[in-house]
C-alpha cells in the first residue's frame, strides 16, 4: 500500500517538506518518500554517500586487500610511495597503506559508534526534557548546557588520563563529551512539537508517555536527528583521532589516530616523510567532507530557504 | 538584570560541577593513579609535601565531606597543589607564567577567523550563488575537514620544514629574553603565524556558514524590501539593517566556540611545541602530573565560563528583547 501511495506523492511534491499528510495512519512515511527522493536526487548527498560507501568497502575488505597484521615492522624503512608499497612504507617499515586501510576499521566503528550513542542519549534527554517540561527540562538542560560549556578537548584529555587506557574508555569519553550538543538541538526542536494538535491529541487520549516521545514526536523530527547523528559521526571520528594523536587513546591498536601519533613520534615530519602523515589525515578529512556534504544536503532539502533558486 | 543573574548562577554551578568533577575523578577511579603518581616522586619530597598531596587525592581518611569541603575551600583560596613535574612550584604558578601564551594564540586566532568568517558570510549571503557563495562554503567545509593538528602539521611541513619560511616550534627564539623591543615583538609574531593560520583555517567556514544561513533569512524580512524601495545604498542595507541583525546568533556561537578554540589550541600547541597551557595539559598528563593536570582544566574551565558571562552582558546590550522579558 504505501509503495502505491508514495510513489505518485514523491514525483509531484519532490523536494517540498511541508507538504501535509493526507493519511494519518502512516505518519510521517510520506514524508519521508520525499525525503529519500529529495537526498537521491541531490549531488552534494550522492556524493557524499558514494564515497562513504567507498571506505566502508575497504574497510570490509582490508584483510583481503592488505593480509596479514598492519603493524608488524617490515625490512623496507621509509620508502616513498612505489610499485611495491603504493604509499610507501613508515621508518619501521611498515606498509602506509595497509596502515590506512586497517585504521579506517577502528576510525569508522568507533566514529560510528560514538555518532549513535552520542545521538540517541541526545534524543532521550532532548525529547524527555520538552515532553515532561518544568522540573525535569530544567535539571535536564542544566546538565545539558554544563557539558555544553565546559571545553570538550580539555576535559576529553582529563578523562582518558584518569579512565584505564583501552578502547571502550576512548567510546566513553568521547560520548561523554559529545552528547550534549545534539541534546540541545534536539529539546529545541521537540519543544516546538511538542505544542502541536497531534502531541496534545495523544496525551488527551492517553497514550503513554513513552509511546508519545518516541512514536509522535521522534518521528516527526526525524530530519533533525538525521543531521544531529551526521555531526555527532563528524565529530567521533576526528575527537578520536585527536585523543589518539595525543597519545591518550588506545595506542596498541590501528586507527587513523594512532598512525599520526606514530607518525609524528617517529619524527616522520623532520625526516620529510611526508607520505606517512598524508594518507590518514586525508582519509579523515574525506569521510568528514563526506558526511558535512550529506549533512548540508538534509539541510537544504528540509529548509526551502537555503536552496538556491533553479533558473526559470 | 535578572537574565545576567540567571545566567551568572548557571556558571556558578557549572563551575561547582567541575570542581566536583575534579575531586571525585581521582577517588573513584579503578586501580591507583595516585600511588602511580607517587612512586615516581616521593624521593624528591618532604614527608609534609607528600602528604599534602595525598591528602588533595584523597588518601587519607576523613570523611569523605569534610575532604570535599577542605578542597572546596583550597581551590577558592587559588590553591591547587604543588605540581610534580616541575616541582617544587606550585601549580597556580606554573599555570600563570603560560597562560598568556595560550592567550595570545586563542585569541589572536579567533578574532581573525570570527571577523574574517562573518564578513564572509554577508559578502556570501548578499551575491547569493556568486562565486564567493559558490566556491568558499565548500571549500571552507573541506578544509575544516581536516583534523585541526593534521593542518597544523601540513603547515609546518610546508612553510617551516621544506620553504624554511617561518619557524617551526617554541613561541620566540632561544636566547631571546622578554622586552617590548622591536626585535622580540616581530619574533613572537613570526612563531605566532603558522599556528593561528591553522586554526583560523579549521574555523573560519563554521563561521562563514552560520553568518551565511541567518543573513539569508534576515534579507527576505519585510524591512529589507523596504530599504531597498527607499533606494538606500546596497552597502548600507547589507551592513546596517542585514548583517546587524544577523550578528545575534553569531554572539551567541562566539561564547560556545571559545571552549573550540581552547581546544584547538592544545592541539595547535602540541604540534608546535607552542609553551601555553594546552601543551603544559598533554605533558602534565604524559608525565602523571595530576594536581598541574587538573589545576589547568579547572582554569580552562573558569576562564570559558568568565569569557561566556562577558558575552551575555555584550548580549544584553544587543538585543533588546532579552532586557524586556
Amino acid at each position: 500500500m504505501p509503495l502505491t501511495d508514495s510513489t505518485p506523492t514523491a514525483t509531484t511534491t519532490a523536494g517540498n517538506p511541508t507538504v501535509q499528510v493526507p493519511e494519518p495512519a502512516v505518519p510521517g512515511r510520506l514524508v519521508h518518500g520525499g525525503f529519500v527522493h529529495g537526498i537521491l536526487t541531490n549531488k552534494k548527498a550522492l556524493f557524499g554517500l558514494a564515497v562513504l560507501v567507498i571506505f566502508a568497502l575497504l574497510a570490509l575488505l582490508a584483510p583481503l586487500l592488505a593480509p596479514g597484521n598492519p603493524s608488524d615492522f617490515g625490512p623496507e624503512a621509509s620508502l616513498a610511495p612505489s610499485a611495491n608499497h603504493l604509499l610507501g612504507t613508515t621508518s619501521k617499515g611498515q606498509d602506509v597503506l595497509a596502515l590506512t586501510l586497517w585504521g579506517s576499521r577502528s576510525s569508522l566503528t568507533v566514529g560510528f559508534i560514538v555518532g549513535l550513542a552520542a545521538t540517541f542519549i541526545g534524543c532521550l534527554v532532548g525529547i524527555a526534557s520538552a515532553y515532561f517540561g518544568k522540573a525535569i527540562d530544567e535539571v535536564l538542560s542544566l546538565l545539558t548546557n554544563i557539558f555544553l560549556l565546559i571545553p570538550g578537548l580539555p576535559l576529553l584529555v582529563v578523562l582518558a588520563a584518569f579512565l584505564p587506557p583501552g578502547p571502550a574508555t576512548v567510546v566513553i569519553v568521547l560520548v561523554i563529551t559529545g552528547w550534549a550538543g545534539s541534546a540541545r538541538v534536539l529539546r529545541s526542536q521537540a519543544l516546538s512539537l511538542r505544542s502541536k494538535d497531534f502531541v496534545a491529541a495523544a496525551v488527551v487520549t492517553g497514550e503513554k508517555a513513552w509511546r508519545i516521545m518516541f512514536r509522535e514526536i521522534l518521528p516527526n523530527m526525524a530530519s533533525i536527528v538525521m543531521s544531529t547523528l551526521l555531526g555527532c559521526v563528524i565529530y567521533g571520528i576526528g575527537a578520536q583521532a585527536g585523543l589518539e594523536f595525543l597519545g591518550l587513546g588506545d595506542t596498541g591498536s590501528v586507527s587513523w589516530g594512532t598512525n599520526l601519533y606514530w607518525a609524528n613520534n617517529d619524527g616522520a615530519l623532520m625526516t620529510g616523510d611526508w607520505w606517512v602523515l598524508l594518507p590518514s589525515g586525508v582519509a579523515i578529512a574525506v569521510v568528514a567532507f563526506a558526511l558535512a556534504l550529506i549533512n548540508y544536503a538534509v539541510d537544504e532539502i528540509t529548509n526551502p530557504r537555503l536552496r538556491v533558486e533553479k533558473k526559470g | 538584570m535578572v537574565f545576567l543573574l540567571r545566567r551568572l548562577g548557571f556558571y556558578v554551578i557549572a563551575f561547582w560541577a567541575c570542581i566536583t568533577l575534579n575531586f571525585f575523578l581521582p577517588r573513584l577511579m579503578p586501580g591507583d593513579p595516585v600511588s602511580r603518581m607517587f612512586s615516581q616522586v616521593q624521593s624528591q619530597m618532604r614527608p609534609d609535601q607528600v602528604d599534602a598531596l595525598r591528602r588533595l587525592f584523597g588518601l587519607d581518611d576523613r570523611p569523605l565531606w569534610e575532604q570535599y569541603f577542605t578542597y572546596i575551600g583550597k581551590i577558592f583560596r587559588g590553591d591547587m597543589g604543588i605540581s610534580l613535574s616541575r616541582f617544587p612550584a606550585p601549580v597556580s604558578e606554573v599555570i600563570g607564567s603560560q597562560i598568556g601564551w595560550t592567550l595570545l594564540l586563542g585569541g589572536t586566532s579567533l578574532a581573525i577567523a570570527v571577523v574574517l568568517g562573518n564578513f564572509l558570510g554577508v559578502l556570501a549571503a548578499w551575491r547569493r550563488g556568486k562565486f564567493l557563495d559558490s566556491v568558499f562554503p565548500p571549500l571552507l567545509i573541506f578544509v575544516g575537514s581536516f583534523p585541526y593538528f593534521w593542518l597544523a602539521m601540513a603547515a609546518l611541513y610546508l612553510f617551516g620544514i621544506t620553504l624554511g619560511w617561518l619557524p617551526l616550534n617554541h613561541a620566540f627564539s632561544t636566547g631571546l629574553s622578554a622586552s617590548f623591543s622591536l626585535k622580540y615583538i616581530g619574533d613572537v609574531a613570526a612563531h605566532l603565524i603558522l599556528p593561528a593560520l591553522t586554526i583560523v583555517l579549521v574555523s573560519i567556514g563554521g563561521w562563514m556558514l552560520g553568518m551565511r544561513n541567518t543573513m539569508i533569512a534576515t534579507t527576505a524580512e519585510d524591512y529589507i524590501t523596504m530599504a531597498r524601495a527607499k533606494g538606500l545604498r546596497p552597502a548600507r542595507i547589507m551592513f546596517q539593517y542585514a548583517a546587524r541583525n544577523a550578528m545575534l546568533p553569531s554572539v551567541t556561537s562566539f561564547g560556545m566556540s571559545l571552549g573550540f578554540v581552547v581546544g584547538g589550541a592544545l592541539l595547535t600547541e602540541t604540534v608546535f611545541a607552542y609553551p601555553g597551557i594546552g601543551y603544559q595539559l598533554l605533558t602534565s598528563v604524559q608525565a602523571l602530573d595530576y594536581p598541574l593536570t587538573q589545576g589547568i582544566f579547572l582554569t580552562i574551565t573558569a576562564a570559558v565560563l568568565a569569557a561566556n558571562f562577558l558575552v551575555d552582558i555584550i548580549y544584553v546590550r544587543l538585543d533588546p528583547r532579552v532586557r524586556v522579558s
